[in-house]
């Protein structure tokens, strides 16, 4: 994968990019293993809950209440961050927010001087609107300090999952990484080992010494408390509390989404979210601060607080009723770790920083249903996501409510013409409102293919080529031809011989019985004969 | 009693055999058939697709054909699933009040061929006779939407003369998921693989299940490899009496 940003704006659709992957036998490795050792983690420390699923409905409970009095609780939030001292920005789309930080780092320098590094908590909200980007572009190295997100960096490479970025890479690979691009003045990572203690240790000198210089941070946030102005982050390093703590300037940038509403709330959180994120019973980093420690000089923290709320389609998303739930993810991943698709392809097919099944409802919401189209198909409504969702998002009831946008774009107006699908579905819609028509296409189906069924060893016809887009299937599965008798004509036939049969036994005839059953016999032997 | 079979358009067309084998078992329970004539499609593919003004008057027609059924019995767990977690909402936007209510009524009467056995008839030996060594292919929307469990399990086994062997990773998709095969064809097969390894593993000579979607793509990629191993519904094998013609 080169460093080209996952951008849905530019991406290719997900089948052509999923084919690609799919070719990438060390990645499906990768992704394969990482995925089922979170899946069994997760259910180990799942299985241990008693209230697990009254904790889900807690959890949805909490984000619905929120997202229907989300302007109440965002100003709450503002009023009382801004009370402790934080200063509290509005975005309202990937722009404004890229602009409104660029200029909170460059003002951020001592003596006037703009800042020329920052470093980083992994923060899924500032890949969405590539925020590094944007800082590079304004003269601003952005250090990630997420060891995932370091690798990824490090690796030119794009994350592939929202909790464990660098999934798809496996160690050896990670030490290449290491050894060909961190480069830190006085050390040496050439003779870097292979070991988990080598590549820590390796990271851990690299980042130490930028934990120590740079004196500006940029966050994302996993919740924000509308009750007290705070700002949580949950995370497994330390390497966040690092970035928390050591600089004077602090720029957490957060969807408004993000809101809950009291500090109890997080009680709920707290325990949904490190189970279905990497089964753990608590994350082992769980940082939660108020504005800046006004009372004294030395104290821990930063001495100016930002926090960008941002917009970016959030709101449409709201708007519409039956996929806001959308916005009720926090970002635990489980989704993806559970889906047979991402577990096959990996998270770049999607396209988008957002994989996995919620990335294929979320993305494109974002998108505003103008780009990343080929999402909502990227499912077999196989239901894995939503059986593991800690807040009960139904996953297939969104993608299946998306994809109704997405074909009435593609039946609006002149696009019906290029569509052999929308053509092809909406015909055969028609042929389910009558029996009549139904019966006659079951007739004229078994015609059309007669050409392509081939006799087998067994003496029994199968098509194993079939034309245009059914071609998909025939790729690697054959096609029984269809049966001479559908099911209705022998049902039908059946009661036929068996109303004569009682026809005769009213009269007397006890001979009739056997007769009539041989009749319904013969038509089932003749209907077993046709396959 | 008297059972409604709501047979499924693919049922219909392409698996008739499941058809007779449900009125088989049900009859040979002592319970009457019967098959209202004008029934054709839940329109699962459709509204599953994205097509949801398609699929609209096909609520309207299945609760036509249905309304005055005591049981509805259908060999399809997707279909049972589409009707279950979609109808009412289906009616909801009808904003059709007595179509509401009539379905309100009628779903709970719905049942997927398995589950009226084990639920409804709190049955587990129907009878059958199926000397085999055979796999069970527990179908996505029987688990997750209809939580049958182990309901076809528990049929299975009350089976004479089966061997029954358990599939790893029992719960995992097999890649169908409708046109979802056809638009994401490749890696529906990729799924597809993982599946029928986990079917040959175990050495059956046949995979079963409770919808013949799942069945048919499976059954596709045993019948283009040339493994011999035949997809068969559950139906048709609690059909299978000793001294019969399987």
């Amino acid at each position: 994968m080169s460093g080209e940003a996952l951008d849905p704006t530019t991406a290719p659709k997900f089948q052509v990019a999923a084919k690609t992957l799919l070719g990438d036998s060390q990645l499906r490795k990768n992704v394969r293993h990482a995925t089922k050792v979170i899946q069994a983690k997760r259910a180990r420390v799942v299985a241990e809950m008693p209230d697990w699923q009254d904790l889900r409905e807690a959890g949805q409970q909490i984000r619905q209440h929120t997202m229907r009095h989300l302007d109440f609780y965002l100003t709450e939030f503002e009023r009382n961050c801004t009370a402790a001292g934080g200063v509290v920005h509005w975005a309202k789309d990937a722009e404004d927010a890229r602009q409104i930080v660029v200029g909170l780092v460059k003002a951020s320098g001592a003596n006037g001087q703009s800042p020329t590094e920052v470093i980083k908590i992994k923060s899924m909200t500032t890949e969405e609107i590539q925020l590094n980007k944007a800082l590079e572009a304004a003269g601003i190295h952005a250090y990630e300090t997420d060891l995932a997100e370091l690798i990824i960096q490090l690796g030119h490479d794009q994350p592939s999952h929202i909790v464990v970025p660098a999934l798809h890479k496996n160690r050896a690979q990670i030490r290449e990484i290491f050894r060909r691009e961190m480069k830190l003045p006085g050390v040496d990572f050439s003779e870097l080992g292979g070991t988990p203690q080598d590549l820590a240790d390796a990271a851990r000198k690299f980042l130490r010494e930028k934990f120590l210089r740079v004196k500006t941070a940029v966050s994302g946030a996993n919740f924000l408390v509308a009750e007290t102005g705070s700002v949580c982050i949950v995370e497994s390093e330390g390497n966040g509390r690092m970035c928390l703590t050591l600089p004077d300037t602090l720029i957490s940038v957060a969807g408004i989404d993000k809101v809950v509403p009291t500090y109890q709330d997080l009680e709920v959180m707290f325990q949904l979210l490190p189970r279905s994120a990497t089964g753990e019973r608590m994350n082992p980093y769980n940082s939660i601060w108020t504005g800046v420690d006004k009372s004294s000089s030395g104290g821990d923290g930063p001495r100016t607080f930002h926090v960008v709320l941002m917009d970016n389609a959030r709101t449409e998303i709201l708007a519409d009723v039956e996929s806001r739930q959308t916005l009720h993810c926090i970002r635990c991943g489980a989704c993806q770790n559970s889906c047979p698709v991402y577990q096959q392809t990996g998270g770049h097919a999607y396209g988008s920083v957002y994989a996995g099944p919620i990335g294929a409802i979320l993305t494109p919401q974002l998108m505003e249903m103008h780009h990343a189209q080929s999402l909502p198909y990227a499912s077999s409504l196989c239901g894995a996501c939503y059986e593991v969702c800690p807040v009960k998002i139904n996953i297939p009831e969104v993608l299946i409510h998306l994809r109704n946008k997405v074909v009435k774009q593609q039946s609006s107006g002149l696009n019906i013409l290029v569509n052999p699908e929308v053509l092809a579905l909406k015909a055969v819609a028609k042929v389910f409102q009558s029996e009549t028509v139904f019966r006659a296409a079951q007739k004229i189906g078994r015609l059309a293919e007669l050409p392509l069924g081939h006799k087998d060893g067994q003496g029994e016809a199968w098509i194993d080529w079939l034309p245009g887009m059914l071609g998909g299937w025939t790729q690697v599965r054959d096609l029984h031809v269809m049966p001479k008798q559908t099911f209705r004509q022998w049902f039908e036939a059946r009661g036929k011989s068996a109303a004569g049969r009682r026809a005769r036994d009213m009269a007397g005839d006890g001979t009739a019985i056997h007769a009539g059953g041989r009749a319904a016999d013969a038509v089932e032997k003749g209907a077993g004969d046709g396959r | 009693m008297r059972v409604s079979l709501f047979i499924t358009c693919y049922n219909d067309t392409l698996f008739p055999d499941t058809g007779k084998a449900v009125v088989r078992v049900l009859e040979r329970l002592g319970h009457t058939v019967d098959f209202p004539a004008g029934q054709t499609c839940c329109g699962q593919m459709h509204w599953n697709t994205g097509y949801q003004e398609e699929a609209l008057p096909l609520l309207s027609r299945f609760v036509e054909q249905f309304k005055g059924s005591e049981a509805v019995v259908s060999p399809s767990t997707s279909c049972v699933a589409m009707m279950r977690d979609h109808y009412p909402l289906m009616a909801e936007r009808l904003k059709d009040e007595k179509l509401k209510t009539e379905v309100a009524k009628l779903l709970p009467k719905v049942w997927e061929f398995s589950e009226f056995l084990t639920q409804k008839l709190g049955l587990e030996d129907v009878g059958a006779y199926y000397p085999h060594r055979v796999t069970y292919h527990a179908s996505c929307h029987g688990l997750r939407s209809l939580h049958i469990g182990d309901g076809p399990m528990r049929l299975l086994r009350a089976v004479r003369g089966i061997d029954l062997v358990e599939i790893e990773n029992l719960e995992q998709c097999c890649g169908f998921g409708g046109t979802f095969a056809i638009k994401n064809a490749e890696v529906s097969s990729a799924m597809l693989s993982e599946k029928v390894r986990g079917v040959l593993n175990t050495r059956a000579e046949a995979v079963t299940g409770c919808d013949n979607s799942c069945l048919m793509h499976i059954g596709g990629a045993l019948h283009r490899q040339r493994t011999g191993v035949k997809p068969i519904h559950l139906a048709e094998i609690l059909a299978s009496e000793e001294g019969g013609e399987r």
